[in-house]
């Protein structure tokens, strides 16, 4: 058997409420990492993972204390040692590697200082020894010229520079034990994809231990050789990564792992019912219990023990695992979504283009705004009654710019936004009339900040039937109610506030208060992306179900391509602000023939060891579109030369339907496709 | 970044022009002016006019505006009607006096409310924090002019180690002055020290909770390293505009504390100037203050983009 690292036995962490009852985030957490296994700990937000993540650094957080259990590691356990012997074991034998980098590293010291920092705290090199070692890292995290970078501040990095400046942090001091707390949430797909490659040949090349902690199944699936899955505090299921990602025997798990949406399949995937309890709510059975599709009267009642299966070399918290154990191949089934698409145009953009530049004093004089190469550009798009169409991109690819202009919180620099054929919706809020406000809503990505927390979910849904239908009394709390039941939540929820919610309750009220207008349009800006996985099927459901009842229009927008696959009938993939490919979801997916498009899918992560992303393009960020040429040259593996360079490409159709830019012919697209 | 300096610099020139003409046309409003204010009783027929002639009163407002501001630049403030002295000749011994108070209470004040501060977020909801933080609440809540008076009567008057009042000519030398001021400058310092500690507190406690904090933690670094090189420069980066609040506070005048010490400083001598109907004094009072509270933002704001690296590349990219 291999060494182990780090043992932790019977770990409990929590904190004490007002009331001075004992409220617990982690129960009872016993598990071992082994010498150079990457252990992924997985589950969504509130289940302890990060918590457990930094326990094993020996660190709780202020306001959490140690209720019971160790944290063993090379024989002494890590929460009852002094600071200063910890100090020693920080950073030299475990390493974190943050969440998020850009916040993590500190703003006031340049980036060669604090991973000096680490190497004078952990190696006797000396200096001119530390200056090349400091290269040397920078190198190996695969950022260019790491003498520059060395002298500059975290903020003048991009995310994905900052995450692999935080890696060559971790390594400076060589740890046996690499810690990753959610390390490429918040990145660009394409980025995520290329950190988590070279986290992976890190655990190669230098044997270390890591634990990968993440709510993302996909990436998880892509470094892990076991997988621990936690819920309420507990482990429920920890086994191989491949078992566990193909035949998951946890109830919670198989649920989860259907509720994902896949790139291959079309179609809503299905949700689970309610959410995960609150830290501290008394529970005597299993704590999924409610949300079980497989629980039986015993469960209610007794909390299952986790029982290690010699054959499976898995250990499972469940009394009916078994019957999960003969049918639990995650064959996903999904609910097809019906096209409720008209032949009817509703809204039509042609030529916009869209500038954050600042107005010289004499472009305000004459009411104009001055750009030649504004953030977007050209956009032509034109959008049906009925139909789902999502704006997909990394950051910085204007699809929510596009939005806040459709909804007229952004003015546009030039073209036409016409709504149903004849009604310009060009300019901004102030001059448009109320009827013109009410028929496009907005729904945004966060429900915590959308939603005013000192309304109740009442007065916040009120608003829009007061302003647009002027209802009063009955009829309006009438209107309320039948609202509120439309987005699955009882009339009790109208004197609640918003902080008395859960994510996917908040967003439920976010989304009846859009449709409480009864729009034409809805605007979704990243509407499932605060969200947990299981919530978000649900969500997604809800959404699509609206749709069909009420005819309405949705525009999408989402980074996660997946959940675009799922909901979506028509598919538009920008880069810095310019149309790449518009097309048919089905056929964006599964022939992307743009470059960039390619370039997207191939960096999605799926939640099957059996399915690697494909790293096309470098990970380069571009600050500014540029002046001429093809929006996407910068980065194209299959740039032709000096065309693409100086002239814009022209639109290409296919015979299905999709519209490309780029000035590689069709043909040629799309037989590298069959490769 | 020089630009931004030079735009900066108009911006407080213009804010002082406001100031003037706000100040000259209030004082045109008021009825009466210097000259029934000095000849009282007397003010009217012949000497009034020849009051008004030699005052250069005679002549219409924007004028005397105009060479008003052309003197005021070159520091001639005109002539106090209390004494027929030349404003310069009387303000400066005053602005002298309210430097050396100002800056003995920055000198103590401001090295014992960073100290207070940084102890209090260090050792938060331990018995130093909750200490010295009953302490400080106290000394903030206390109205200067019950913490004045109380201090002249134990100290000056029960234990007469120190003269309760000033009782000195307003041009008194450094050394005479200097045991005049320690009941005025603890008065001060108390109230000031006090509101910038509680500032620099919770300025500090949130930047320890930040994740920066936590990771140089999960790094290894030893903890005082820690406090002085990932804390500290974050953490008093936004204390500077409330220290140069302060300053300007405390230059432009303690008014209440002077009263109560009979101090002769600015803020002694606006009390003065407005009671005796002293226009032309408060007028140019009036401008110094305000260059004070101008300049002195200026600089900190300056010092905040220096030190700030967030923006100074910001600046220089541009």
């Amino acid at each position: 058997m291999t060494e182990i690292i780090q043992k932790v036995k019977n770990l409990s962490i929590g904190f004490k409420s007002k009331k001075g009852e004992e409220i617990l985030i982690l129960r009872n957490i016993t598990t071992n990492i082994k010498k150079g296994e990457t252990v992924g700990i997985v589950g969504e937000s509130g289940s302890g993972k990060s918590t457990l993540a930094l326990a094993m650094m020996g660190y709780v957080k202020h306001g959490l204390y140690t209720i019971g259990g160790e944290c063993e590691f090379n024989s002494s356990n890590l929460l009852k040692m002094k600071n200063r012997d910890l100090e020693k074991i920080r950073g030299r034998k475990i390493a974190m590697i943050p969440q998020n980098a850009g916040q993590a590293l500190t703003p006031n010291l340049k980036i060669g200082y604090q991973i000096d920092e680490a190497l004078q705290l952990h190696s006797d090199l000396k200096e001119e020894e530390r200056e090349q070692k400091i290269s040397e890292l920078l190198n190996k995290v695969r950022l260019p010229s790491p003498e520059t970078i060395a002298l500059r501040y975290p903020h003048e990095l991009s995310g994905g520079q900052q995450q692999r400046v935080a890696v060559a942090m971790a390594l400076a001091g060589t740890p046996d034990l690499l810690l990753l707390d959610e390390p490429t949430t918040g990145l660009d797909v394409t980025t995520q994809a290329h950190v988590l490659e070279l986290l992976n040949f890190i655990a190669k090349d230098t044997g270390t231990s890591m634990v990968y902690v993440s709510h993302d199944l996909g990436a998880i699936a892509q470094v892990s050789d076991r997988i621990i899955v936690m819920y309420s505090g507990e482990i429920v299921l920890e086994g191989p990564s491949r078992d566990i990602l193909k035949k998951p025997i946890h109830p919670y798990t198989y649920g989860l792992l259907k509720s994902i949406p896949k790139l291959s399949l079309a179609g809503l995937p299905q949700s689970m019912p309610g959410s995960q309890p609150q830290p501290g709510t008394m529970h005597r059975g299993c704590s999924f219990f409610d949300r079980c599709n497989f629980s039986e009267e015993k469960c209610k009642n007794n909390s299952p023990q986790l029982e290690y299966l010699e054959e499976l070399k898995t250990s499972v918290r469940c009394f009916n695992y078994k019957s999960l154990m003969n049918d639990s191949q995650v064959n996903q089934t999904v609910n097809k979504i019906k096209t409720s698409l008209q032949d009817k145009e509703i809204l039509n953009l042609s030529e916009v283009s869209i500038s954050y530049a600042k107005q010289k004093l004499l472009d305000q004089v004459l009411n104009r705004i001055s750009d030649d190469n504004p953030t977007v550009k050209d956009i032509n798009i034109n959008i049906k009654k009925g139909e789902t169409i999502a704006l997909v991109g990394e950051s910085g690819s204007g699809k929510s710019t596009i939005l806040k202009s459709i909804a007229g919180l952004l003015r546009t620099k030039g073209g036409i936004i016409k709504f149903d054929q004849d009604r310009n919706l060009s300019s901004d809020l102030k001059e448009r009339d109320p009827n013109d406000l009410r028929i496009i809503q907005l729904i945004f990505q966060n429900p915590d900040e959308s939603l005013n927390p000192n309304h109740t979910v009442e007065e916040i849904i009120a608003q829009p039937l007061k302003l647009y239908f002027g209802l009063k009394g009955e009829e309006l709390k009438k209107n309320i109610i039948d609202l509120l039941q439309k987005v699955r939540l009882g009339e009790f929820y109208m004197s609640r506030y918003p902080r008395q919610l859960s994510g996917g309750e908040k967003q439920r009220v976010a989304v009846a208060r859009a449709f409480a207008a009864k729009p034409d349009i809805i605007l979704c800006d990243e509407v499932t992306s605060a969200l947990d996985v299981s919530v978000q099927a649900a969500v997604l459901n809800l959404l699509q179900q609206l749709k069909e009842d009420f005819g309405t229009t949705y525009i999408f927008v989402s980074h996660d391509l997946a959940v675009v696959r799922a909901i979506s009938d028509r598919v538009a993939v920008l880069y810095q602000g310019r149309l790449c490919e518009v097309g048919p979801s089905k056929d964006v997916y599964q022939f992307p023939s743009h470059p960039y498009t390619e370039v997207l899918l191939g960096a999605v992560l799926e939640p099957d060891p059996d399915i690697k992303p494909k790293l096309v393009a470098e990970d380069i960020v571009e600050e500014k579109p540029p002046q001429k040429g093809c929006s996407f040259q910068g980065r194209c593996s299959r740039i032709l030369g000096d065309i693409c360079k100086n002239e814009v490409p022209p639109w290409q159709i296919t015979n299905s339907g999709n519209s490309i830019r780029c000035h590689i012919p069709l043909k040629e697209l799309q037989k590298d496709q069959i490769n | 970044m020089l630009f931004l300096i030079i735009k900066r610099i108009l911006l407080g020139l213009i804010t002082l022009f406001i100031v003037s003409l706000i100040t000259f046309v209030g004082t045109e409003i008021l009825p009466g002016d210097a000259c029934t204010t000095y000849l009282e009783r007397q003010a009217f027929g012949e000497q009034l006019e020849a009051c008004y002639r030699r005052l250069g009163l005679n002549v219409p407002a924007y004028e005397r505006y105009v060479s008003w501001a052309v003197n005021a630049i070159q520091g001639d403030f005109g002539y106090s009607l209390s004494g027929e002295m030349p404003i310069k000749e009387v303000l400066g011994p005053r602005i002298k006096n309210s430097l050396v108070l100002a800056s003995a209470a920055i000198f103590i004040g401001i090295p014992i409310a960073l100290i207070l501060g940084i102890v209090t977020a260090l050792w938060r909801d331990k018995l130093p924090d909750v200490a010295i933080s009953t302490v400080t609440i106290f000394a903030m809540t206390i109205p200067e002019f019950i913490s004045a008076t109380l201090l002249i009567l134990i100290i000056a008057i029960w234990l007469e180690w120190l003269p309760g009042i000033v009782i000195v000519p307003t041009d008194v030398s450094f050394l005479e002055l200097l045991p005049n001021i320690i009941l005025p400058v603890i008065a001060i310092a108390m109230i000031m020290t006090a509101h910038m500690a509680r500032m620099v507190r919770s300025s500090v406690i949130q930047v320890m909770a930040s994740e920066y904090v936590q990771m140089a933690i999960l790094k290894g670094v030893p903890y005082w390293k820690m406090v002085f090189k990932h804390v500290l420069p974050n953490a008093l980066l936004p204390a500077i505009n409330v220290v140069a609040l302060t300053i300007a506070w405390l230059l432009g005048g303690v008014v209440v504390t002077e009263v109560v010490f009979n101090y002769p400083g600015l803020g002694r001598l606006v009390i003065e100037s407005i009671s005796n109907r002293d226009l032309p004094t408060v007028q140019a009072l009036a401008i110094i203050l305000a260059s004070i509270y101008v300049s002195i933002n200026l600089l900190a704001d300056l010092m905040t983009l220096m030190l700030n690296p967030r923006l100074k590349t910001l600046q220089i990219r541009k």
